[in-house]
């Protein structure tokens, strides 16, 4: 699924990487938690995230994240957004909760990663 | 190909700069193009390690070698070390404050992570001393 369509679906902003609109992810991943997405996110992949400080943007950085939605409308600091500047990683703004923005792009066809238990 | 050698400060409770030391040698990786995938790997391990120097130790440094067969991540900390390295490596076992699982951290996946992302992978600890973890990646 292409950024511009994330976007839209979401009607999120972008903070930043505006000009990666078109780039592809492969994978949504949706968790406050970045031990697990260290542990389980492999490459072209969005997070979902409540979270807004700067390890979220160096976990993306180490994992080779696409792009970070934060959800519920929380808007990180600039200093945040200026690391992700730096590290080519597309930053956007949803009103949605977790659940529902995860709903919309899950119906819409982004696929979530599997996990072998 | 010599053997290339950098070291790293990482410093206690400092979770503005938490990462720096890995995304350097993320970058420093990337520029001596080794592939992709084992940089991703690598990154991981290393920032996995960082954290845990910052949450759990007095401070400590991050050594990176790049040898013509592998790289290695040695992370040492001065601190309280790991009493039960047995149980510190179960997935979902961690003694985190709240304040670092507030910030994402702190689920018990550092060291079984670091392990998985390692072609040879070793924890040393000594109670009241500190711990060095050392991780081998072939290349």
């Amino acid at each position: 699924m292409k950024i511009s369509e994330m976007k839209e679906l979401l009607c999120a902003e972008i903070l930043c990487g505006e000009e990666l609109e078109n780039s592809e992810v492969n994978y949504g991943f949706g968790s406050d938690l970045m031990s697990d997405v260290l542990a389980y996110v492999n490459g072209r992949t969005v997070l979902l995230t409540g979270l807004i400080n700067t390890q979220v943007i160096r976990t993306a950085e180490m994992a080779d994240l696409t792009a970070i939605i934060f959800v519920r409308g929380k808007k990180p600091e600039q200093d945040l957004i200026n690391l992700a500047m730096e590290n080519n990683i597309v930053l956007m703004l949803t009103k949605d909760t977790m659940y529902t923005a995860s709903g919309k792009l899950y119906s819409s066809g982004l696929q979530g990663i599997q996990i072998d238990c | 190909m010599d053997v290339i050698q950098y070291n790293f400060n990482v410093e206690k409770d400092d979770f503005d700069r938490a990462g720096e030391a890995s995304s350097n040698i993320k970058k420093i990786l990337r520029q001596l193009g080794i592939d992709a995938a084992i940089i991703r790997r690598i990154a991981i391990a290393t920032y996995e390690a960082e954290i845990n120097i910052v949450i759990h130790s007095l401070g400590g440094e991050i050594d990176l070698e790049v040898d013509p067969g592998c790289i290695k991540i040695t992370a040492k900390d001065r601190g309280p070390g790991i009493a039960n390295i047995d149980l510190a490596m179960q997935e979902g076992y961690s003694t985190a404050s709240d304040k670092v699982r507030e910030m994402g951290f702190g689920a018990g996946m550092g060291l079984p992570n670091m392990k998985k992302c390692s072609d040879k992978f070793e924890v040393k600890s000594e109670l009241g001393i500190g711990t060095a973890i050392t991780m081998i990646m072939f290349i």
